[in-house]
């Protein structure tokens, strides 16, 4: 006899994205990270952990930085949502994302998108963060490839340049 | 263009040419590709460390609504490897298990749940055998042993010797030894394992997407393992999240991944937990070295006598390799005259060890280069003396006749010691502040390939058609360490045209020409060759053209800034276009191939052990490191780093500044926090706040020196820059603590619980000296 596997309750979920309002129905029990990249498609929200311990998932949630792996969907009701995918303007890559292009704030390029909205949030509070403070942001996202120093000073670059 | 302009363009920094990809988030990793059709494949793993399997029962997972495959050891009879004569692993394990965690089944569902589920339902029963988790006990008699033909549980013994290490003990004004324990680490690259496979059943072909740094290996395994004709696999390469050695093996999942999509006749996407990645492993081994030294008073080193012990896991997998390394790579960075090494690698019941980062080189070097300053400051030497002192002069051959055709340490170590004010600061600095420095080498790339087929070392395609695209083809990996970009230039400087105008498809075995792949650091130096040789070859096509347009005379045609010119005046000049246009004539698209091969001469002596580490080209780094150390609290806190490298020269000097604070950074995880911890074979470091990669916070500015000795044999003179300073960490930290606070750490990592014992074992010796000379 075939196992029945219980099925969780869904919920209709309406939310932000990245500038446009999305709706659908989705699990209660479904962790944001796996609604942007599965439902919306938006694979540059990484998964590189068990659950809040890498960063690679971070995007903005009405503005503010946090692990979208360790986070329900449905709390989003009505929210704001950003990924990596929201941040360049008519295809034009932002200030962050050029800079740590030109300064090889990137290498194998994982933990990038994490990275990029974890600083975006901290620009968009703090405009003209020292490396303390930068360090302080980020330090929830891990990166492997480069020592970090080149991302402080992609970072850094960034906040000097114009929007 | 001058001359120097050339140059000048030749030393830009460049961008990766897959840059903008990564910073929008529109590259895909496997785990993005499109899979909304693919079944979720999850692997069933040994709960035991050792046993004989008594009884695996699949047919109530296989009769759950939702599984479309079940697969165990019954459907793969053929051992996988990365070394020929080194394949004793089954993808999923038959007769028997021999660590936790090893892969004995796998179901392929149509979602996460059921093939969650889907696990729960297999039965399995198994005969617990007793296992052994450290060296010493593996190795002890009446040991279990884990494989029948290696009945004292040792993969493999080395014991080489060259020169007369007696008369070079006897030599010496100084011999001192020193034991030293390396914990196990892992690559944490942070890119989860995955794989996408897809077996089409109505032609018999498979198609594989996976995080591998060689391609060709797993093309290779697969056919092996999956009984097909090779011709009928593809492996192709998305973007891959990092590596460090962690996916040049071919890996149990990616076989296992192929076997549930031919069993289910479709498309299976397996991403592994970080848990399971830990599982995986793969990496640098726990090691014990037992290191003697002799050296003269004026700093000399007369000999070296080396034992080391790894333990090896269960599995061969890289294993003959790293302990050959760890010994042959005691040579090749100094001038020694005598060197002996006795290397042991273990079995023992926790997941295989395989190559990391500066593979086999790194623990060795650690211990020497921590004994070599302890014995400098017993002899009033400076630790930069007592380097110079024994500095190789290149060209030449070291005692294991490995080549050493360009050698820059000296200016590497001019130039830390410059930048970090040594000779002003050292023995200068208030209580609990230090320096340490140390030197470190690698390969670029093996001279001797792991698999002997006689084909050339690397091949390049570069490809030219109607539209003046140039499009280079390469098996070679990008696994984010820049090499699609050092293709890119290579093959753009060698036309004189734009980087723009190249474009690089790396990586998919039914386009691009096959490649050894991304590991010992070899891309650069091979493929940059034969990159360079087949933009020669299409070079002198074009010129041809341009010759017969220009009506002059083919040696006489060069190409800068896209423009064909007759000499170096270029009185009349034809833009590329128009000569590809007449290129094209008659001939249609072109596509021509490079190759490089290591000579003979370069693949090292016939005598016993002289083939082992040999590269063509040998980087060299050395380094300062600044640390604050709390005697209270056991924190080590890096305060600076200084790193020089000689990478020969430096192709796109970005990249080669990235790949240097990178290895430096990787050196010091293992140096101050990583270490893997297993309680009777169970990880409990399975997971990134357990195994603790260093974040940014704690994570030091890192000043690099680029040394360029400009080889004869690189491409353009280049060398490796990617895992040669990884090595100088470790021991320059632990020197830097030393001068610090006077404690010489034989253990790494230096965690605050260890930095305390040491400090408190001082003190009880302390009080114990003092107590003796009252009593007296």
């Amino acid at each position: 006899m075939p196992t029945q596997i219980p099925q969780p309750r869904k919920r209709l979920l309406r939310l932000k994205l990245n500038g446009r309002w999305h709706e659908g129905a989705v699990a209660e029990n479904q962790l944001l990270s796996d609604y942007l990249r599965e439902s919306a498609r938006l694979t540059g929200v990484k998964v590189g952990c068990d659950g809040g311990e890498c960063g690679a998932c971070t995007i903005l949630l009405d503005g503010e930085a946090i692990p979208s792996c360790i986070t329900l969907a449905v709390r989003c009701e009505g929210r704001n949502v950003e990924t990596i995918e929201g941040l360049a303007q008519h295809g034009r890559p932002n200030r962050l994302q050029r800079a740590f292009h030109e300064k090889l704030g990137t290498q194998c390029g994982f933990c990038t998108p994490g990275m990029i909205m974890a600083a975006e949030g901290l620009l968009r509070r703090n405009p003209h963060p020292t490396d303390a403070e930068i360090r302080t942001a980020l330090s929830g996202n891990l990166c492997r490839c480069t020592g970090y120093v080149k991302i402080i000073e992609s970072v850094k670059a960034a906040a000097e340049a114009a929007l | 263009m001058t001359g120097d302009q050339k140059n000048d363009a030749k030393r830009r920094a460049v961008p990766l040419i897959d840059g903008i990809e990564k910073v929008t988030g529109r590259a895909r990793y496997t785990a993005d590709l499109e899979h909304a059709d693919a079944l979720v494949g999850r692997i069933f793993r040994s709960p035991v460390s050792h046993g004989e399997i008594l009884r695996l029962d699949v047919s109530k997972a296989r009769a759950l609504e939702g599984v479309i495959a079940v697969v165990t050891g019954e459907d793969c009879p053929h051992t996988y490897g990365v070394l020929p004569v080194a394949m004793n692993e089954y993808p999923l394990a038959r007769e028997r298990v021999r660590y936790r965690g090893e892969p004995v089944a796998a179901v392929a569902a149509t979602d996460e749940e059921i093939a969650a589920h889907a696990l729960e339902l297999i039965e399995f029963e198994v005969q617990e055998l007793p296992a052994c988790y450290v060296s010493a006990d593996a190795r002890s008699p009446g040991a279990m042993p884990l494989h029948a033909n290696k009945p004292d549980n040792l993969e493999r013994e080395v014991h080489h010797e060259f020169g007369d290490v007696r008369a070079g003990f006897a030599a010496a004004d100084l011999v001192r030894e020193a034991t030293i324990h390396c914990a196990e680490v892992n690559h944490a690259q942070i890119e989860p394992h995955a794989c996408l496979a897809d077996y089409d059943s109505a032609t018999g072909r498979l198609t594989v997407q996976s995080v591998s740094q060689v391609g060709y290996y797993l093309h290779l395994m697969l056919a092996r393992c999956l009984e097909m004709d090779a011709s009928r696999i593809r492996v192709a390469k998305p973007f891959i999240g990092g590596g460090f050695g962690a996916r040049v093996e071919v890996l149990n999942f990616e076989i296992i991944t192929a076997l549930l999509a031919r069993a289910a006749a479709g498309k299976v996407l397996m991403r592994l937990t970080r848990e399971e990645n830990f599982l995986t492993h793969r990496a640098r081994p726990q090691t014990d070295i037992r290191l003697k030294l002799g050296m003269r008073r004026d700093g000399h080193i007369t000999a070296c006598e080396c034992e080391v012990v790894q333990r090896g896991g269960a599995y061969a997998g890289y294993g003959i390799v790293t302990i050959l390394y760890a010994g042959a790579l005691l040579q090749g960075i100094y001038d020694i005259p005598a060197i002996k090494y006795d290397g042991y690698r273990v079995y023992t019941n926790l997941p295989p060890c395989g190559a990391m980062r500066g593979h086999g080189s790194v623990d060795s070097r650690h211990a020497f280069e921590c004994l070599l300053d302890r014995m400098a400051r017993e002899l009033k030497l400076d630790p930069f003396a007592v380097r110079r002192a024994n500095l190789l002069r290149a060209p030449t051959r070291t005692l294991n006749d490995l080549m050493v055709n360009s050698c820059g340490l000296e200016q590497c170590l001019n130039k830390v010691e410059r930048a970090s004010r040594w000779r002003e600061r050292i023995g200068k600095l208030p209580p609990g502040k230090g320096l340490g420095m140390a030197c470190s080498h690698y390969v670029s790339g093996a001279a001797k390939p792991v698999h002997w087929t006689g084909e050339p070392h690397a091949v390049v395609n570069v490809k030219l058609d109607f539209d003046g695209g140039v499009t280079a083809l390469t098996g070679a990996a990008d696994i984010g360490q820049g090499s699609s970009t050092m293709v890119a230039i290579a093959v753009a400087e060698t036309l004189g045209v734009s980087l723009e105008r190249v474009r690089v498809v790396a990586g998919d075995t039914a386009i691009t020409p096959k490649d050894n792949g991304a590991y010992s650091s070899r891309i650069t130096f091979m493929v940059g060759n034969a990159a360079i040789d087949a933009a020669r070859k299409l070079k002198s096509i074009l010129a041809e053209a341009a010759a017969g347009k220009l009506e002059a005379r083919v040696e006489d045609i060069e190409c800068t800034g896209e423009v064909f010119h007759v000499g170096s005046e270029g009185q009349s000049n034809l833009p590329f276009r128009e000569v590809v246009k007449a290129a094209l004539v008659d001939r249609g698209a072109i596509t021509v191939s490079g190759t490089f091969t290591c000579p003979p001469e370069a693949q090292g002596g016939k005598h016993r052990g002289g083939a082992v580490g040999s590269t063509m080209g040998f980087s060299y780094a050395a380094q300062v490191v600044e640390v604050s150390v709390d005697e209270a609290t056991g924190m080590v806190a890096v305060d600076k780093v200084w790193a020089a490298l000689d990478c020969g020269h430096a192709i796109n000097p970005l990249a080669v500044e990235g790949q240097i604070q990178g290895s430096v950074w990787m050196g010091m995880g293992q140096a101050l926090s990583e270490e893997t911890h297993y309680v009777s074979g169970l990880p409990v470091h399975a997971s990134l706040l357990e195994y603790r990669v260093p974040t940014i916070a704690e994570s030091p500015p890192i000043e690099v020196g680029i040394v360029e000795s400009h080889d004869p044999y690189g491409p353009f003179g280049a060398k490796e820059a990617s895992e040669g300073a990884l090595a100088g960490f470790p021991p320059a930290v632990i020197n830097a603590i030393a001068n610090a606070i006077g404690i010489d750490l034989n253990e790494l990592p230096a965690t605050p619980d260890r930095i305390i014992q040491a400090v408190v074992e001082r003190r009880r010796e302390r009080r114990l000296v003092a107590a003796r000379r009252a009593a007296s």
